[in-house]
């Protein structure tokens, strides 16, 4: 084994907002923490997230935190799991006043609160009057707290390991994980890091999609490196299409457009959503928003000379609005679409945007998976928290302002537990062979050389796969056709090789490293969606269209092996009354 | 209509000194960005080294020089280009391959101006109040991506990279001292003290020029000038 090592008490992959919020709880709780990410951590994608954090500060109208949980039960179509969603909730206005410590320019009403916009799926006295529940920095509130984050970092002095890619978990027969196997991008030499406790905190895997609101980066690596540990991934069949990308190109505008007032119109110039959501209108669910534009395109009613999409009215807002509240958005549509909406509304069809699904934990951050003794049962040493995880706080379809909410509260709680983790294991456990050497084996993959496909064919065919047969609406030839192609694509990629074997930041390495990844998370994606006869949330069934409570309320588990296995809901909260399932209207 | 390039290539595995090596993309779609010919290209030569992740202008990986000028691949139209592009590595900085740089040097300085809110212990159960006008002030400062297009086109930067922090940590450091809830002032002036850190800013405005995201480091560091001399008097 020769490979460099380093010993800290914990290990978090990834720098995004969840990954440095737990990172700044161990540091101050004297924790030797080691932050390892492929990228400096401000590039991370939780920059890009624009319309705010929801918490019920009250600011602007009657607000509480029974009434978030309502709306997030609600909006995960009844598969989010109450006890989490209670105490996400009840945590959420003590997370955002710690952020607004931190340092975090939120913006600001008159008497010097924090600013809040309405989002969609919120509402007051549990289905009530619209609320306005999100916390905003103008529509830049994912830098503003991601910089933050990391400026406080480097105050409390964690260490980071900026371009190191994780290759693989180190898990020893116990099942317990011992860190893991990392690469420096820059000189491509393998880092072995040990720690007694391991976060991933690595982010979605947006890049399933040939279309999508989602940075370059985004593939799911923590996903799959926890999937090659043995652990299952939960209800992958669960993918949000946000419904305002910038049509044909994928870039988001913020829903909170919508909330300052924008509304969607069809070629017709009708307000279309009144038709699918009476109530709530443009500020319905995600999932809803976007079926509504899918179907209203599908049924010849889209702008443009292709029909392609449909139109997002901001201009009657006016500039002062605009310039105030939707900076980052104007600025967007400018650069790419040459489109000043201040004056002109911008062509949008639905993105995809999130993974509701990823690595299953509990409230506390840990991994749980089935081992002897049930389904929950923790893995030991082993976190994740922020999009790569499935708590499951957002259930069917997560609700806009809560991925922001999700990363800072779960990165935190995650942390908290760490620290009594610690306490109880004091020292490292010895490390086992036979771990480390199946992780500089997969290292070692890509140094094959000879003839074979490039990887970049495969990923980009991957990603048309995706969106063709995994996309909005789905049925069962569709997703069987779609789980064909896949599996054939994951053949391909057995047999091919990259042509750069310089060992200095081999960025074709990574990306295959990243494309492996990514396919593993293709395949649960598709085999969990294919299982699924029913419609929840964002898994909308052509072939099912109800949902189906009796048999399907229940999470889905797909192992790297293909194998399907369900566990129930948690549908008991901490301390307050179930809300138990009923047909959603908006 | 097919586009050429010139890219600087070094691989320091490979190559005994750097090259420029030259590209064409066959097509040219309409709104086309610079990434997306960079990613192209790379479809044809997998060795191109270059950092990139958001494709939209608010990650800051993918800063370098096109034609002569600092800016961001993914916000820039091929169309705006003459041809052939040429691109450079961010000037001034170590190369570590092809157009990626050691961008270690610009965040140290970054780090050394204590870029972070340093106040009194809040109360714990609310936020800190801040007038809108007040918030305000830190518009135009805050948005800063770290992209390090100003600071590796200043001349004073690239004469003075240890000693001179640059318009990117300047700006950053204004924007701390222009925050209403932040109570170091004294601190950070202080730490800007001397003929480098900050007096070294000749107002040659490059930073201005280049800067992505249309702030303006050059007033940020007036107003610290402004506001040290008003303390010392």
């Amino acid at each position: 084994m020769n490979v460099e090592r380093r010993k800290f008490d914990a290990l978090i992959i990834g720098a995004g907002g969840g990954g440095l919020r737990a990172a700044l709880q161990l540091a101050r709780a004297d924790a030797q923490v080691a932050v390892v990410s492929k990228v400096f951590p401000t590039r991370s994608h939780t920059v890009a997230a624009q319309g705010g954090v929801n918490a019920a500060l009250a600011n602007v109208l009657p607000d509480n935190w029974h009434w978030h949980m309502f709306d997030t039960v609600k909006g995960s179509d009844y598969l989010g799991d109450q006890d989490a969603i209670e105490y996400m909730c009840r945590a959420a206005p003590k997370a955002v006043y710690e952020l607004e410590h931190a340092g975090v320019p939120f913006s600001r009403l008159e008497n010097g609160r924090i600013y809040q916009r309405a989002f969609g799926g919120q509402s007051q006295d549990f289905g009530g009057e619209q609320a306005a529940r999100t916390c905003a920095a103008a529509d830049r509130t994912g830098h503003a707290i991601l910089h933050t984050l990391y400026q406080q970092n480097i105050r409390a002095r964690t260490h980071f390991f900026d371009e190191y890619f994780a290759i693989d978990l180190i898990r020893d027969r116990e099942g317990y994980v011992l860190g893991a196997l990392v690469m420096s991008i820059e000189s491509g030499e393998c880092l072995l890091i040990e720690a007694k406790a391991t976060l991933i905190a690595t982010g979605g895997a947006g890049q399933l999609f040939r279309t999508c609101t989602n940075a370059l980066i985004n593939t799911g690596d923590g996903i799959a490196m926890a999937m090659r540990a043995g652990v299952p991934a939960q209800d992958m069949e669960f993918f949000q299409f946000h419904p305002t990308g910038i049509a044909g190109k994928g870039m988001l505008i913020t829903e909170g457009a919508r909330g300052e007032g924008g509304y969607l119109i069809n070629r017709e110039g009708e307000r279309f959503m009144e038709r699918y959501a009476p109530h709530a209108r443009d500020l319905a669910s995600r999932d809803v928003v976007a079926r509504a534009i899918a179907t209203e395109v599908r049924e010849g009613r889209g702008c443009g000379p292709e029909g392609d999409h449909v139109l997002l009215k901001v201009d009657h807002l006016g500039e002062e609005v605009v310039a105030k509240r939707l900076p980052g958005i104007r600025e967007l549509a400018l650069t790419f679409l040459h489109i000043d909406p201040a004056k002109e509304p911008i062509p949008v069809y639905p993105t995809a945007h999130y993974t509701m699904g990823g690595i299953p934990t509990n409230r506390f951050g840990q991994v749980v998976a089935p081992v002897r003794h049930g389904p929950e049962e923790p893995v030991p040493g082993l976190y994740a928290a922020g999009e790569c995880a499935c708590v499951s706080v957002h259930g069917a379809n997560r609700l806009g302002g809560n991925s922001l909410l999700d990363i800072i509260v779960f990165g935190r709680a995650a942390a908290r537990h760490i620290v009594g983790f610690l306490q109880e294991n004091r020292y490292h456990r010895p490390l086992e062979r036979e771990s480390v050497e199946r992780a500089l084996e997969h290292r070692a993959r890509w140094d094959r050389k000879g003839k074979g496909e490039p990887v970049a064919e495969i990923r980009r065919e991957l990603r048309k796969v995706m969106e063709e047969h995994c996309g909005v609406f789905r049925d069962q030839q569709v997703l069987s056709e779609g789980l064909d192609k896949v599996k054939a694509l994951a053949e391909r990629l057995q047999e091919a090789v990259i042509s750069d074997h310089s060992r200095i930041f081999n960025t074709a390495r990574v990306e295959a490293m990243e494309t492996e990844n990514l396919m593993d998370l293709a395949l649960a994606t598709v085999t969990s969606a294919l299982a699924r006869t029913e419609s929840r949330g964002a898994h909308s069934r052509i072939d099912f269209p109800e949902r189906d409570d009796e048999n399907w309320m229940k999470h889905t588990l797909c192992f790297a092996d293909g194998r399907l296995d369900y566990k129930p809901v948690r549908t008991r909260p901490l301390t307050v009354d179930p809300f138990p399932p009923k047909p959603r209207v908006y | 209509m097919p586009m050429r390039f010139s890219i600087y290539r070094y691989d320091p595995d490979r190559d005994a000194r750097p090259h420029m090596q030259e590209y064409e993309l066959a097509e040219v779609r309409p709104g086309m960005m610079l990434l997306e010919a960079l990613i192209e290209l790379k479809r044809q030569d997998e060795s191109l080294g270059f950092r990139r992740s958001c494709q939209e202008g608010v990650c800051g990986s993918d800063a370098m020089n096109i034609n002569g000028r600092n800016g961001l691949a993914c916000i820039t139209p091929l169309k705006d280009l003459k041809e052939p592009v040429t691109l450079r590595p961010l000037p001034g900085m170590p190369v570590i391959r092809d157009l990626i740089v050691d961008m270690e040097p610009f965040y140290r300085q970054y780090r050394a101006v204590k870029p972070w809110l340093t106040g009194e212990t809040p109360e714990v159960e609310r936020e800190q109040l801040q007038s809108p006008e007040e918030r305000e002030r830190l518009d135009g400062l805050y948005e800063c991506i770290l992209c390090a297009c100003c600071s590796t086109s200043c001349p004073s930067f690239w004469w003075n990279p240890e000693r001179f922090l640059g318009p990117a940590a300047l700006l950053q450091a204004w924007r701390f001292l222009a925050d209403s809830r932040d109570q170091a002032t004294d601190q950070r002036l202080s730490l800007l003290e001397g003929n480098y850190r900050l007096f070294r800013c000749h107002t040659i405005m490059n930073c201005v020029e280049v800067c992505p995201k249309g702030l303006n480091p050059t007033r940020a560091i007036g107003r610290i000038k402004a506001l040290m001399v008003k303390k010392s008097v």
